[in-house]
């Protein structure tokens, strides 16, 4: 909210010394952020004078309106000036910057020719000077002004101010008002300050039935509501200078003279109030849900369709305004207007919460109501407005109704010790007590305990730890020490978190490179990409950022793609990237999930329904390897990352998280069919690795041959540590052994059969030549073995006699004969 | 055959004029064979000990260990000396340019905010805090409803909240870490102390400091006795860990739905007042919701987003940078060495 330092000065007695900086501090200090500053004329000079507009002449022939006018200035010869603006007539009363003055921004006035035209001066627009952003045209005055001709509008249009942009938290609607932050300011200063509704008298508006009346239908919607009834307003009315520059210092235009006393009133008390015309009511004013009435034409020229649980106010006939939230265009004050019945209400907050979410419409007035204002103040508000009224537009007094009664805030019982206790610094009882007297509660000692009556405007004090902070508050967070907690539990990181870290280490450590891609993702290509089944069922968010990806990932890889074409797109030629993150798959049925009460710890079966509503979210890591990942040096080669390096990557990776695990071929999307290796732990597949499918490849625009891999990281389980093999000292016998076998044979399998049939003496078999070129359908496979016994040196004669075994196994299970 | 001291001061002599003369190692070679090894002079008075008289025996023996000595002495300066010479002459001409790169290793890198994390998990292990995770998809009623976030409170509307189909699953893209502070308070019995880290989420467009998916890190603390000072203290070291030993902390009073007294933390950076994060004293309708006895138990909570810290600490302008997954970003963090 927007906060004009000399209105507040009307409230609160600010001595010299304290300056907006001050004044900055104080209210941070008690919770109030300060936007910004604005110190309105401080680089304006004049002369800068109030003038009427005498003759228009429009000048044709250019692109845009452009205006010669003649200017009365109270001067002794007319002034003529160019203007762009056009939301002016003759007659009307402007501000004019003479040659000499200075606007903000140093941007000096002087005569000059344009257009064709000498322009002695310049009309001045509300952001020209400094006054706020309208530049939508000039300041206009209207035809008749209480300003005089030629005066001073720096003066006039008591320019020069402060104006502090405070922000609210949603706690404390009662700061939305002059009064509201007049008060904190004084209380954090220190200062004498001065209750605007002290000086209102409501005994002159007696409710007496008279004008227009008013009945709550829907008691829980709304508390209390005033109707003051007023006739023979002149509608006509100027609205006083004083006036208009308060409201548009605060952010708001003025309108009409009905209409700006309501803002008016707001602005200084936080009560919003609304005026209908009178003449356009059939019978009372009600307070009740929309039910059946289906629209409502609101002031901004909307046509709303009306919920059934809208709360609006209407008559006997029809919707009149969405309640808090806007007037509706059939009741609307208009020049035409003399008798007028003002609104002030207390709806509940969350009725105003849900008009102002469901129409999508944020006013003034919501944004208080739904804060919650001041339980006490709508009866002294109208009252002001009335005031105002027969003031400023010779208004009569009719008659006042209500509806409903004033609500206050309940007292309640605290122990000003475990205040203490909660903050962690001793205060005492007379201070607590002090400080929250300062804020407007009555308090009385109740033998151990106090007894705190909140003030009308405070709804959010019902427990001691309120009043913790706002003790706190008034004495400054600053005050409070600074320790640790005594307590301590020991910790360390869980299994998971351990294997996320090293997983994440151990491949930056190979030369990849962690990345953090959009979880959005879109069905199409994420089907081109060839997920299917269980890894292509989304869950769609009812409101994405773009329709372009409307859906959750199932995958990493998608989105590790997208992020390999940015980095190639960006001039780089190889890519090895990886992430580690939630995958989402809408694989169950999603139960309906009832609202569970929050007062106590759900039941078992509550917590039960809570959780089961929500999907088992697999954490993955996947990898991309687009080129080389071994760059080409100025002596050597690099090396490409092939799918063998993609295969034992994993191997390497999965070989820390589990004892023991399966390799099978796969033809896994989007891998190539041939080309990718199947992890299964437990008979479970729990990761792939290979190359990418050519075609997908192509489609990606990524580097041939490119590789990918994933583990689904959660879903491996945790193998118990293993037994360590004591290290033989002896002597090994190493021995090459190569064997032909059909092309189709695997080296795994070949392997296990070496391994099975080499016994205990057979420590190491390492593959080291492949040839595929011997014959048709064979290939011949070369191993080097390492034979020692832990105890002893092995003797030719034995290492022999387990050779002969593994060559006749290998002949008899895979039909494998020795290499000639 | 006999031997007389003559002989062996003679065969000492040429040995070590030999040596002295030397001018390659290939000269030394030839001198290893004809003075020091087995068919040398010396060798050969060294066999004839055998057959001298005892009494003669030792006396012998040490004259000859002696000149042997001597001679392999000087032989060795001598080696050092021309190896040292050869080294010079050959090992120079084998010299590089050792600013050209190898290329066996490739450069791998962690994403910062995934340094920046585990930063802050040590450090709150060490104070003896466990890391709690959950999931990103999440229910409602976690996410907002114990939290004490009204059903109509702003937060909830499509603008902030990323909601799944269908609506009537209540289910939610958590926008703040704060649900796993309640999955931690109704699994776990006080004393509670652990750190949240995770990803969250919030429907704004992603520009120069916003992005729809962002990291934070809360923390959460229920136990007896736990006041608003010890979060006060615990939040000052915590910024001096993360930004250094000089830096001052503020707590100004604010408004969260799940705190009471509730507080932004600032600190002093650049000669301002920089907004780090919300933080206060957990809201005994949080509590109750979880089923803590508050009269027993009162405890803190604070949340700060990784990515404005890692802005500020690192003085990073742009959102796009940590979110876009260019490697050249993150490979300046490396893999978190110090």
């Amino acid at each position: 909210m927007k906060i004009p330092l000399s209105w507040l000065e009307e409230f609160v007695a600010f001595p010299k010394e304290i300056d907006a900086k001050v004044i900055e501090a104080a209210l941070v200090r008690v919770g109030f952020e300060v936007e910004s500053i604005e110190s309105q004329g401080q680089d304006l000079s004049g002369p800068l004078l109030i003038g009427k507009v005498v003759e228009i002449e429009e000048l044709s022939g250019h692109k845009k309106p452009i205006r010669f006018v003649s200017l009365d200035c109270g001067e002794p010869e007319k002034r003529q000036v160019i203007c762009g603006a056009t939301n002016f007539a003759s007659g009307d009363h402007v501000v004019v910057a003479l040659p000499g003055a200075i606007l903000p921004g140093n941007f000096k006035i002087a005569a000059r020719e344009t257009y064709g035209k000498t322009s002695n001066g310049m009309i001045c627009s509300a952001k020209e000077l400094g006054l706020g952003d309208d530049h939508s045209g000039i300041i206009n005055l209207g035809k008749n002004s209480d300003l005089k001709l030629g005066s001073d509008a720096i003066a006039g249009l008591l320019i020069l101010d402060t104006v502090f942009d405070v922000s609210i938290n949603p706690d404390r609607g009662y700061a939305m008002s002059i009064r509201g932050i007049g008060r904190e300011i004084a209380n954090a200063l220190e200062l004498k300050y001065q209750d605007p509704v002290n000086r209102i008298s409501i005994e002159k508006y007696p409710e007496n039935k008279k004008g227009v009346g008013v009945k709550i239908e829907d008691a829980g919607a709304c508390s209390f509501i005033s109707i003051r009834s007023v006739g023979g307003f002149d509608s006509t009315a100027r609205v006083p200078i004083w006036m208009r520059r308060r409201i548009e210092k605060c952010g708001m235009r003025s309108i009409s003279l009905a209409v700006d006393i309501t803002n008016y009133v707001m602005l200084e008390l936080g009560q919003p109030l609304h005026a209908f015309d009178a003449d356009k009511l059939s019978g009372d004013l009600r307070v009740r849900l929309a039910g059946k009435d289906k629209e409502l034409k609101t002031l901004d020229g909307v046509v709303r369709k009306l919920n059934e649980s809208d709360l609006i106010i209407s008559d006997e006939k029809q919707p009149l305004a969405l309640a808090g939230t806007m007037g509706g265009e059939h009741s609307e004050v208009t020049e035409k207007s003399s008798r007028l019945a003002i609104e002030a209400a207390r709806f509940n907050p969350q009725y105003v919460a849900r008009n102002s979410r469901q129409h999508i419409l944020s006013s003034e007035a919501s944004r208080r109501l739904e804060r919650g204002v001041d339980a006490a103040i709508a009866q002294y508000a109208s009252a002001r407005a009335l005031d105002l009224l027969i003031e400023l537009g010779n208004a009569t007094y009719v008659g006042s109704s209500q509806s409903g009664t004033v609500r206050m805030p309940v007292g309640v019982e605290i122990d000003s010790k475990k205040i203490s206790n909660l903050l962690g610094m001793e205060i005492s009882v007379k201070e607590i007590i002090r400080l929250i007297e300062k804020i407007g509660c009555l308090v009385e000692i109740r033998g151990e305990h106090l007894k705190v009556t909140p003030p009308s405007w405070r709804f959010d004090l019902s427990h001691y730890s309120d009043f913790a902070e706002e003790v706190a508050r008034q004495l400054g967070y600053e005050q409070i020490p600074s320790t640790l907690p005594t307590g301590k539990k020991g910790a360390a990181l869980s299994s998971f978190q351990r294997r996320k870290r090293f997983t994440a280490s151990y491949l930056a450590h190979l030369g990849f490179n962690e990345t953090y891609n959009s979880p959005f993702i879109n069905q199409t290509y994420l089907e081109s990409l060839g997920f299917s089944g269980d890894r292509a069922k989304t869950f769609k968010l009812l409101n994405p950022m773009s329709e372009e990806f409307p859906s959750l990932r199932t995958h990493l890889l998608p989105g590790l793609f997208l992020t390999a074409q940015r980095n190639l797109g960006r001039g780089a030629r190889d890519v090895a990237i990886f992430e580690i993150g939630s995958v989402f798959r809408n694989t169950t049925q999603l139960p309906k999930q009832r609202v569970i009460s929050t007062d106590k710890r759900p039941s078992a079966d509550e917590l039960k329904e809570i959780y089961g509503g929500v999907p088992k979210q697999p954490v993955m890591v996947c990898g991309l390897v687009a080129g080389k990942i071994q760059k080409d040096g100025w002596n050597s080669k690099g090396a490409n990352f092939e799918w063998g390096d993609a295969i034992d990557l994993i191997r390497n990776l999965l070989g820390e998280m589990v004892n023991e695990y399966e390799v099978l071929p796969s033809d896994f999307a989007p891998w190539h069919p041939g080309r990718c290796a199947e992890f299964r732990v437990d008979g479970k597949a729990v990761a792939h690795a290979g190359e990418l499918h050519p075609r997908v490849v192509a489609n990606l625009n990524l580097p041939e041959r490119s590789c990918a891999f994933g583990i689904l990281l959660s879903e491996v389980p945790y193998s118990e540590s293993h037994k360590a093999l004591a290290v033989s000292p002896m002597t090994p016998v190493i021995q090459d052994l190569a064997i032909v076998v059909d092309h189709a044979t695997s080296n795994q399998s070949v392997l296990d059969v070496i391994r099975h049939a080499g016994g205990p003496l057979l420590e190491r078999v390492e593959l080291f030549d492949r040839y595929d070129k011997i014959e048709s359908e064979k290939v011949s496979l070369a191993y080097t073995l390492t034979f020692r016994s832990p105890e002893r040196t092995l003797t030719s004669e034995e290492v022999a006699q387990v050779r002969e075994q593994i060559v006749a196994t290998l002949k008899t299970e895979l039909g494998g004969e020795l290499r000639a | 055959m006999s031997i007389n001291k003559g002989e062996i001061s003679e065969a000492e002599k040429s040995a070590l004029l030999a040596i002295s003369t030397a001018r390659t190692l290939e000269d030394l070679k030839q001198i290893k064979i004809d003075h020091v090894g087995d068919r040398s002079a010396l060798a050969r008075c060294n066999q004839g000990l055998g057959k001298l008289e005892p009494n003669d025996r030792a006396e012998f023996g040490k004259l000859i260990g002696a000149a042997r000595a001597a001679v392999s002495k000087e032989f060795e300066a001598k080696t050092n000396e021309l190896e040292g010479i050869r080294d010079q002459e050959v090992l120079i001409k084998e010299k590089v340019d050792i600013t050209l790169p190898g290329n066996k290793f490739s450069k791998g890198g962690l994403h910062p905010l995934t340094l920046l994390t585990n930063e802050i998990c040590d450090f709150f292990l060490g104070l003896g805090y466990s890391v709690a995770e959950g999931p990103e998809l999440e229910s409602e009623w976690l996410n907002f409803d114990a939290l004490n976030i009204p059903v109509d409170h702003p937060a909830r509307t499509m603008q902030d909240t990323f909601f799944i189909e269908p609506r009537d699953s209540r289910l939610v893209l958590r926008t703040h870490t704060s649900p796993v502070q309640i999955r931690t308070m109704l699994e776990q019995e006080p004393p509670i102390y652990v750190i949240c880290p995770g990803r969250t989420y919030r429907a704004d467009e992603l520009d120069a400091t916003h992005t729809p998916v962002f990291s934070q890190v809360e923390g959460l603390v229920v136990d007896k006795n736990i006041t608003m000072a010890d979060l006060k203290g615990t939040l000052d070291l915590f910024a001096r860990t993360i930004f250094g030993a000089e830096v001052k902390t503020r707590l100004r009073p604010s408004y969260f739905p799940f705190t009471e007294p509730s507080a932004e933390v600032d600190f002093f950076f650049n000669g301002r007042w920089v907004e780090w994060g919300g933080c206060g004293m957990v809201n005994p309708k949080v509590l109750k919701a979880a089923g803590i006895d508050t009269d027993i138990y009162t405890g803190f909570a604070f949340g700060m987003g990784l990515e404005r810290t890692l802005m500020l600490r690192h003085g990073i302008s742009d959102m796009h940078d940590i979110v876009e997954g260019d490697i050249r970003f993150s490979q300046q963090f490396g893999v978190g060495g110090i």
